[in-house]
């Protein structure tokens, strides 16, 4: 570090925590649904970090918290070591040109009524509405540059394909030159052959435009060969995090250890020993005691069924939240 | 590995249309007692509509033609009393969104009774006994109870094994599950997998899983056909097919799968997109989006043929994989 | 269950206090009552009589106050024409509206209910289209045009059937038609759309791939589920039984409730139009429970407690 000033994240968070109100029948009494508790991150500038996570672990009120989409009922967002001003501020809106999110259905996210290209231009249009010409321009040429032909500009949403769809999102997304960007689900609609398209592309725009990413999907393929680290939600909370390479090669959670091992791998060779997890999926309403896992947990230990692990640092960029893990590093030193 | 079993079902020239437009160009597959045979493909390559259309489920404006037989019994324009025993009785079919399969006003236990009652002629208590054997074979906990629950009470996971369940009740010859763990969570996933795989051995019930997931299908099947724009396009046992490739498809597909371990490299990715059913190309319909197009490719349509023993490739240039890019 | 009750009372007297609310305003600020009773010839001191006699000189927001102190003893008043119990007056009218509505509302299942099934059954055939050509036609043409039409057509040309009156049975023919067939048209277009988008369910594929006999895939699996629908436009026609017949009650001069709205309406008869308009409140809202019960009877969704906020990730 010396001679060097020390990198600030672009967004970083403490502590948050978002409950949901749900009704139990019509009429039935209100419980509160934990959809983040205790999240900490931090993104620096051009880094992805991937929240991989089944349905009901939070990820995507996550993504929608850290761009200040939602206002944690406790903790706070920071970008670029300011808090996050509150929804619907004027300096809230000015933010929103610097971050952007990007959706699994992109269908929904555009307008059906509006060629692609002027949808592109969209925002530009509402900043520096004078430039006419220059915006059209500039539209065309991030067209171009996420692999659209003009004749395709001239098109409607719907008489794209699912991964043209996609493009013409990201295009649109990037005419503000946002530093951060928020992906929730972003290749998951689309067909395999489809998907390794929009990752690259994603991958080079963000070499190209220095982006900062939260990348959030539940395909563990896909956060791996986008992120720079990867952290795993389970009940609204990270159960481990570190990066990429590691946390996939060498999982020390439990729960980690199930989904690396049940992500189904296409290969020839006999196939590799599973560990296939009992029980359910996590219901965020029903939030078990202790540490939320130990229901399925195949390690869990009776201190695990009273309190919860906390998220504690195991090795180099490594955190883990395991009764079991701590007391096997306990007894067999720092895990390589 | 077919060669040796009796044949199950046999799919003839299968061609699907809907509105004139074609979708399903002649489908040949050959399904042995008891074997698991994979359909990997993309959205609209016609994986489901072959079933569908085999078990004569389509809407009444698709025209089909060709034969799929079961035990030399034609299903094709067959009468609905011969297709209503056939299906549920002989050949059940489980589909990707249990929830959505699933009568919503109707208790689990009587949509598990029907097909008892239908295909088995059981009535009153021993239906009842054997729908619950059923839903406690499919690791539903607590059976008894459940079986008065409605859908709308069981989760993803658990609604995918009332429907596994139900295709069970007619005791059928074989099971098409058409994208059974799409919907699913990464774990619940593996633990219908593995239902799936238990029930099969235990049953010798033939299966043939539909999926886009390449993992999937290598982790469940012995043979497995890759279908793009409605034709098969390569066929081959399980391991031969992922450790050498031949078609251009299947290769693009297997390197487009990021992997799990070893070195991050930049993801090799088919180009275009998937042709519209209702403007192919003349040749071969993946010539477009194909690394290796010759003239020939773009004249003329490759006829899947017989590579060697049980490796068939509908491709004029099958070439083995190159190396590096077998995914892991 | 309990709690789910009280809130619909509670909600239904809110309803009511305002529509009766909004009767008084408007019948009280569009006329004198006096004048247009006793005529334009009366003297001044029988209008200023009246007016005494009836409370018309306090001021509004007495007459208002002592308007709902009487309801909510349960007392609705006197005919300002006659004298006679409102109440009285409304009740042996009754009778006479059932006359029409009940058959004409047999009619509108019976016919609506199974055209909707049949069009939706064979989509897109002749059946299908003519089904859907009648339904819109039915619902597009306004009751007095049906009506009158009818007339035209059975009591003036062919001389069949009385145009107007109450004497015979043969004088419902004509208004139950004309209630029954426009009902019947809405009714059989949402049948129809309920019932098509049932069978475009995965389910309903699931029970053919089950081997479910086609007959039984219709009776066990669409129908129970295509009725859910259904059964909110047939609750709103049995809410329409007693004073759905305004305007057919005027063109066949039926001395029904609706007649006597109309009527009452146009006396500035305030507690009369009251009364008609707390009938109606009231079978509005025991329809609405009914279809409400029914909901839970047909759909084991409601039933039970299902999450309904459902926590997003």
């Amino acid at each position: 570090m010396i001679g060097r000033t020390r990198i600030e994240p672009l967004v970083s968070a403490e502590n948050l925590r978002r409950t949901y109100r749900s009704r139990k029948g019509l009429f039935g009494a209100t419980t509160d649904v934990r959809a983040v508790d205790s999240v900490s991150f931090a993104v620096m500038p051009g880094e992805t970090l991937g929240i991989v996570g089944e349905s009901g672990s939070g990820k995507s009120t996550m993504g929608r918290l850290a761009l200040g989409l939602e206002t944690p009922d406790r903790g706070q967002v920071f970008y670029r070591g300011l808090p996050m001003p509150p929804p619907g501020t004027g300096e809230w809106r000015k933010l929103r040109q610097k971050m952007q999110m990007i959706y699994q259905d992109p269908l929904g996210a555009l307008d059906r009524r509006l060629p692609v290209l002027t949808q592109i231009r969209e925002p530009l249009d509402i900043h520096q509405p004078a430039a006419a010409r220059a915006n059209e321009e500039a539209a065309a040429k991030m067209l171009a540059r996420v692999g659209l032909s003009p004749e395709q500009g001239a098109r409607y949403p719907h008489e794209l394909s699912g991964g043209q769809r996609q493009r013409v999102v990201l295009a649109r997304a990037l005419m503000t030159r946002p530093d951060f960007l928020v992906c929730d689900e972003p290749v998951s609609a689309l067909d395999v052959s489809i998907q390794a398209q929009v990752v690259n592309l994603l991958a080079d725009l963000q070499a190209e435009f220095g982006l900062a990413m939260l990348f959030i999907s539940h395909d563990l393929r896909v956060v791996r060969q986008i992120s720079n680290r990867v952290a795993v939600m389970y009940l609204g909370q990270f159960v481990e995090e570190g990066s990429a390479d590691d946390l996939f090669a060498e999982p020390l959670h439990p729960y980690t250890r199930a989904l690396v091992s049940a992500a189904p791998q296409a290969r020839s060779a006999g196939k590799a020993e599973r560990v296939v997890l009992a029980g359910e999926p996590p219901n965020p309403a029903r939030r078990p005691a202790g540490c939320a896992f130990h229901p399925r947990c195949p390690v869990a230990r009776p201190e695990c069924r009273v309190t919860a692990p906390e998220l504690r640092s195991v090795g180099p960029a490594r955190r883990v939240a395991c009764h079991a893990v701590e007391a096997e590093i306990l007894s067999f030193g720092e895990v390589a | 590995m077919s060669e040796n079993r009796a044949s199950l079902v046999s799919l003839k020239g299968l061609t699907v249309s809907f509105d004139g437009v074609r979708v399903l160009h002649g489908v040949d597959l050959e399904v042995a007692a008891g074997e698991a045979v994979g359909l990997v493909g993309e959205s609209g390559s016609g994986k489901s509509v072959t079933w569908l259309a085999a078990l004569g489920l389509l809407p009444r404006k698709a025209q089909v033609s060709g034969s799929a037989t079961l035990k030399g019994i034609e299903l094709i324009g067959a009468s609905p009393r011969v297709l209503d025993s056939v299906r549920g009785g002989r050949i059940a079919m489980i589909s990707q969104d249990p929830a959505s399969a699933l009568n919503p006003v109707l208790r689990v236990g009587k949509q598990i009774g029907e097909a008892l009652a239908l295909h088995r002629g059981l009535s009153g208590q021993a239906l009842r006994a054997e729908a619950l054997r059923l839903l406690e074979l499919v690791g539903i906990p607590d059976a008894p109870r459940r079986l008065d629950s409605y859908p709308h009470e069981f989760s993803g996971g658990q609604n995918q094994r009332v429907m596994i369940a139900m295709a069970l009740a007619g005791q059928p010859e074989l099971l098409v599950a058409d994208e059974p763990t799409t919907a699913l969570d990464v774990t619940i996933q593996a633990q219908i997998l593995d239902l799936l795989r238990e029930i099969r051995r235990e049953m010798n019930m033939a299966l043939v899983l539909i999926s886009h997931d390449l993992g999937v299908i290598s982790e469940t099947c012995d043979r497995v056909g890759v279908m793009y724009a409605g034709r098969i396009v390569e066929q081959a046992s399980a391991a031969r097919l992922f450790e050498t490739p031949q078609h251009p498809y299947t290769q693009g597909l297997l390197a487009s799968l990021p992997p799990l371990d070893g070195p991050r490299r930049r993801m090799r990715s088919i180009p275009g997109v998937v042709p519209d059913p209702r403007h192919l190309p003349m040749g071969c319909a993946f010539a477009p989006r194909c690394d290796r197009p010759t003239s020939r490719c773009l004249q003329a349509q490759p006829m899947l043929s017989p590579l060697e023993a049980g490796h068939a490739v509908a491709c004029f240039h099958p070439a083995s994989a190159k190396p590096g890019m077998r995914a892991a | 269950m309990a709690r789910f009750l009280l809130l619909r009372i509670v909600r239904a007297l809110v309803t009511i206090v305002l529509v009766v609310t909004f009767a008084f305003v408007v019948l009280r600020l569009s006329g004198d009552p006096a004048q247009i009773i006793l005529g334009p010839e009366a003297p001044p001191e029988a209008i200023a009589a009246f007016r005494k006699a009836w409370g018309l000189d306090d001021p509004i927001w007495l007459q208002y106050l002592n308007y709902f102190g009487a309801i909510a003893q349960g007392e609705l008043g006197r005919s300002m024409r006659d004298g006679r119990s409102a109440i009285v007056l409304v009740t042996e009218r009754i009778p006479l509206t059932l006359a029409l509505t009940v058959p004409a509302l047999i009619l509108k299942l019976g016919i609506g209910i199974p055209a909707g099934i049949y069009a939706a059954l064979h989509r897109g055939s002749l059946a299908d289209r003519i089904v859907m050509a009648l339904a819109v036609a039915g619902f597009t043409v306004p009751s007095f045009v049906l009506g009158l039409t009818l007339v035209l057509v059975f009591a003036v040309q062919l001389g069949w059937l009385p145009s107007g009156g109450q004497d015979s049975w043969r004088h419902a023919i004509l208004p139950i038609l004309t209630l029954g067939i426009g009902g019947a048209a809405v009714l059989a277009r949402f049948t129809r759309s309920a019932m098509l988008e049932v069978l475009g369910q995965p389910y309903i594929r699931a029970a053919s791939a089950k081997g479910v006999p086609w007959h039984q895939v219709i009776w066990k699996h669409a129908l129970p589920n295509a009725a859910i629908p259904t059964v909110t436009i047939v609750g709103f026609m049995v809410g329409t039984l007693i004073a759905g017949a305004v305007v057919v009650e005027s063109v066949f001069s039926w001395p029904g409730v609706g007649r006597l709205l109309v009527v009452a309406v146009a006396n500035r008869d305030l507690a009369v139009v009251q009364c008609i308009l707390l009938l109606v409140a009231a079978t509005m809202v025991v329809s609405n429970l009914i279809v409400d019960f029914l909901y839970g009877f047909l759909d084991p969704r409601l039933r039970s407690g299902a999450e309904t906020a459902k926590a997003e990730t």
